[in-house]
Order: structure tokens, then C-alpha cells, then sequence
């Protein structure tokens, strides 16, 4: 596809700017936003991404992924901002899937050890566990507020916050990760995956496209569950005092 | 006559407060070892507050908590807890059966409570052992609160903190409830506080009372002063809640 191909597709961006001013949805500004951002943002990964395939160095795959780390712990730490050091608790199981995934890729030489491979993956897999973050911080903020009265009986009978959290903890991990479960379920039955699809249209062979969304499948299965998980273990002790006293959660 | 009072509980110049809010004012005074104590006041006059604090979920502002004369943060609060029983106001309970419910003082230090143990427990309270088998959402506001003592009990705490468990009940198992506080207290010798709107029940089956109104304790004593209250506050309040 050239520029001017892909210049003509605006025409996609006029259509809801038209509706938008004949049924006053006042969606133009936020629509050409959208658009300009959206071209803005991507040239720049794009040129960016050949600048790293290209070069040599692995450094650049490594700052890479630190950006995409510090972007999605800046995105999901608004959501556990009653949690101490949600921060940090956010960096670790960004850079604990991380590691897992493309540890488990590498090191069985599933995927080549090549920028190519490793930063769209890794894309992949840290936007997924910073969504999966924000599920999972949500429903266990609003399961502490909804549940505390239970949360000081354990605490009250002389139960320890680990055992007077538990069933809240338990809950707000199947809670976030059963829609991805259940999604892959019906995978490719209704709607192709994007990345699938976007290897099809590049002319990739079915099949193949088919093996690597496979692949991330199962990897995105990996990374939700570590991430609750994770995030989960990491965050209840700072709900309590040293006193095991549970202390207040704004959900 | 004060001086004849071991404090299991005592308190020096407790305040508790929230943010900015003020909730209890400058706390003096005892619960006396092994006797019943009554503590009564209107709504929002900081009772729960108060039992809250000795079961170590939330700590005074400033001031001081003693135990059985040991200040409340030298001891483990896993074995505190377990030692100063605490049953909550709103007979919470955790999902499941009764009998989950009964035996999870014991399940929480990993061990089990014997259909022995928990049928007599039931019958303690005043409810058949067919109950543990049902699920805690089925059961009326009154049958929560039995269960919640009987579950209280199971920890065999020194003290025992009762938060207004007979409020839901009919006049017969109310007396059940009393009839078993005060065989547990002459058997066991347990330390009982015993938060309640009942003023006949105050002065009859405490020992000793407190009356306590908007986060202060205003009068205290052998609970016969509540018929011959000398504090204007106390004699409103008693005036109010008997009509
Ligand atoms: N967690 C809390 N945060 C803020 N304020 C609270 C909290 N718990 C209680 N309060 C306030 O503290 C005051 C005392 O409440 P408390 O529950 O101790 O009263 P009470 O004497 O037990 O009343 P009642 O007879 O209605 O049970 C009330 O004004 C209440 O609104
Ligand atoms: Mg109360």
C-alpha cells in the first residue's frame, strides 16, 4: 500500500464527520483527534520499529520494551491508587510476564531471538497484562468496599489478613481472567483476531498466520493469569497495618 | 466499692477519631474482670467504636488500652483477638453453611470442629442441629444473631464483647441469650460486656454499667445507678428510651 492509497482511506474519517454534523452528535472534534493522533502515534512506532530492526543492537530492543512498560504501568496505576506502591507492584509483573513469555519463546526457540519477533510479542503481551491490571484492581478494590464487613469478622475471630482477604483475592482473579478464557472459547468462530487477520491481508499463509495466533494465545493465557495473580499477592498485604488492621479502600 | 474491681479492660484518656471527626472523647474507665458489664447510650454515641477498639481492629488516636493490666499493642493481635471475642452488631456471615459459619474460628487456626461440639453450641444458643446444614442466607435476622454468638463462643475468648445481638430477637429467646451469657459468665468465669438498647436487661443482668453519649462515657458504675441516674444527660436518656 502507498501514501496515496492510504491518503484516500481518509475518506473512512469524512463519513462519520458527515453524520456526525447532519445528526449533531458533536463527534467531529473528538473524531479528527482520533485521527490525527492516531496517524501521528503510529508513523512515529513505525519509523521507530524500522530504526530497531535495523540496528544491531540489542539495547534498543531492551529500551523498547522499558517504554512500553512505563506507558502501561502509567495507564493501570490510577486504578489502584488506594494500594501503597502500586507502582512498583505494576512494574514487577509487567517485567515478570515479560520475562516468562519471551523466556519461555527464546528459550525453547518457538520464535527467533530477533527484534522482529520480540517487541510486537512483547507488545502484545504487556498491553493485555496492563488491561488485565485495570480489570483486576477495579473488581478487587469494589470486592474489599463491598465485602469489608466479612474482611473484619476473619480479622475479628483471629483470622490473619491473608485468610481474611482470600475469598475477595480468589474472586477478583476469576473475576478479571475468565473473559479472556472465555473468549478464546469462540475465537475464530465470529471474529478473526486482529493480528491473524492483519497477517492474512499481508499475504502470510493462512495457516501460518493461524500457528503464531495460536502461539499468542496461549501466551496471553499465560500472562493474564500471572498477572492477577501477581498483582494480587502483591497488593493485599499494604490493605493492612502492621496491627492487621485493614485499612481503608476507595473503590 | 471501685476498689473491690479488677479491670479486664481499662482505659486512660481514649480518643478516637476519623479524619477530623471526633468519635470518642477522652475515655476513662474499667470493665470489671470475670463480672457483666452493660454498656448503654443512644445511637451514634460510639459503643460499636468502642468495641472495635478492644478487639484491636482499629487502635485509639491517643490514649491507652489495657488488657488484663497489659498495654493492647504488647500483645500478638492474632492471639488478642482470639482472647477478647468480639460479636459484631450486624451478625455478619461468611457464604456457606451454619455450620462452615461455626467452625470458622477453628477452620482459621486449621483445625475442626467436631458435629459434637457444634450441635451443642446450637443448642446453647437455642437452635435444633438441623440448622448447620442450612445455608447462612436462609436464616431470619434472629437466628444470625444466635449463630454469631454460638460462632463467638468457639474461640473460648477470656472476654466477650456483645454488640446488641438480642435486637432481632422475641422475648423468649431473648431470655435463652441472657440465661446463657450469664451461665458462661458463673461457669467460666469470662469477662462480659454487653452493648444493649434493653435498660431492664441493662440493669438486671449487669454487674456493672456504663452509659455513654455522643463518644463520651458520662456515667458508670454497679448497674443499679440507671434507676437512680444523677447525671441530667443520662437521666433524658433513660427518661426517652423507656417511653
Ligand atoms: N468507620 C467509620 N468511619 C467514620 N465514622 C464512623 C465509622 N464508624 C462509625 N462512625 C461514626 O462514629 C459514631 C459512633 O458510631 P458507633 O457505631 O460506634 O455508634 P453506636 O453507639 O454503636 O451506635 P448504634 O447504637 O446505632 O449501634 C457515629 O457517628 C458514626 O457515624
Ligand atoms: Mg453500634
Amino acid at each position: 500500500m502507498t501514501f496515496l492509497t492510504l491518503s484516500l482511506a481518509l475518506v473512512f474519517v469524512l463519513i462519520p464527520i458527515v453524520l456526525s454534523k447532519a445528526f449533531n452528535l458533536e463527534l467531529e472534534k473528538d473524531t479528527v483527534i482520533a485521527t490525527v493522533r492516531s496517524i501521528i502515534q503510529l508513523l512515529i512506532v513505525g519509523y521507530i520499529l524500522q530504526f530497531v530492526f535495523h540496528s544491531e543492537n540489542i539495547i534498543y530492543t531492551i529500551l523498547m520494551i522499558a517504554l512500553m512498560i512505563g506507558a502501561a504501568t502509567q495507564n493501570a496505576r490510577k486504578k489502584g491508587a488506594s494500594i501503597k506502591g502500586i507502582t512498583w507492584k505494576l512494574i514487577v509483573t509487567f517485567i515478570f510476564v515479560e520475562i516468562i513469555t519471551q523466556g519461555i519463546l527464546l528459550g525453547f526457540h518457538i520464535t527467533p531471538a530477533e527484534p522482529q519477533y520480540i517487541i510486537p510479542i512483547s507488545g502484545m503481551m504487556i498491553g493485555n497484562s496492563m488491561v488485565l491490571s485495570i480489570l483486576f484492581l477495579n473488581r478487587f478494590t469494589a470486592e474489599i468496599d463491598a465485602h469489608q464487613n466479612e474482611i473484619e469478622l476473619i480479622l475479628s475471630l483471629g483470622g490473619t489478613p491473608k485468610q481474611a482477604i482470600h475469598s475477595q483475592l480468589i474472586a477478583s482473579i476469576k473475576a478479571s481472567t475468565i473473559p479472556t478464557i472465555e473468549s478464546q472459547k469462540t475465537i475464530g468462530l465470529v471474529q478473526l483476531p486482529g493480528m491473524m487477520s492483519g497477517q492474512i491481508i499481508a499475504g502470510a499463509d493462512p495457516v501460518q498466520a493461524v500457528q503464531f495466533q495460536l502461539l499468542i494465545l496461549f501466551l496471553l493465557l499465560t500472562s493474564v493469569v500471572v498477572t492477577s495473580v501477581l498483582l494480587g499477592f502483591l497488593s493485599y498485604p499494604t490493605l493492612f497495618n502492621k496491627q492487621m488492621q485493614l485499612l481503608k479502600v476507595e473503590a | 466499692m471501685k476498689e473491690s474491681y479488677k479491670a479486664a479492660i481499662q482505659f486512660e484518656h481514649v480518643n478516637y477519631s476519623d479524619g477530623s471527626t471526633s468519635i470518642l472523647k477522652n475515655i476513662t474507665g474499667f470493665f470489671p474482670k470475670g463480672k457483666i458489664t452493660t454498656l448503654v447510650g443512644p445511637s451514634g454515641a460510639g459503643k460499636t467504636t468502642l468495641f472495635r477498639l478492644c478487639n484491636r481492629l482499629i487502635s485509639p488516636s491517643s490514649g491507652e488500652i489495657q488488657i488484663v493490666g497489659e498495654k493492647i499493642d504488647q500483645y500478638n493481635p492474632i492471639e488478642l483477638r482470639q482472647n477478647v471475642g468480639l460479636a459484631l452488631q450486624s451478625a455478619t456471615m461468611i457464604r456457606g453453611t451454619v455450620m462452615k459459619n461455626l467452625a470458622l474460628p477453628l477452620t482459621l487456626k486449621g483445625s475442626k470442629l467436631s458435629e459434637e461440639d457444634a450441635t451443642e453450641l446450637m443448642q446453647d444458643v437455642g437452635l435444633s442441629e438441623a440448622f448447620l446444614t442450612r445455608n447462612v442466607k436462609d436464616l431470619s435476622g434472629g437466628q444470625r444473631q444466635k449463630v454469631s454468638i454460638a460462632r463467638t463462643l468457639v474461640n473460648k475468648p477470656k472476654i466477650l464483647l456483645l454488640d446488641e445481638i438480642t435486637s432481632s430477637l422475641d422475648r423468649v429467646s431473648q431470655q435463652d441469650i441472657e440465661e446463657l451469657i450469664v451461665r458462661i459468665n458463673e461457669k467460666y468465669g469470662t469477662t462480659i460486656i454487653w452493648i444493649t438498647h434493653n435498660l431492664t436487661q441493662a440493669v438486671t443482668i449487669g454487674e456493672y454499667s456504663w452509659v455513654m453519649i455522643d463518644g463520651e462515657v458520662i456515667e458508670s458504675g454497679e448497674s443499679s445507678f440507671l434507676n437512680n441516674p444523677k447525671n441530667d444527660r443520662v437521666k433524658q436518656f433513660i427518661k426517652g428510651d423507656l417511653v
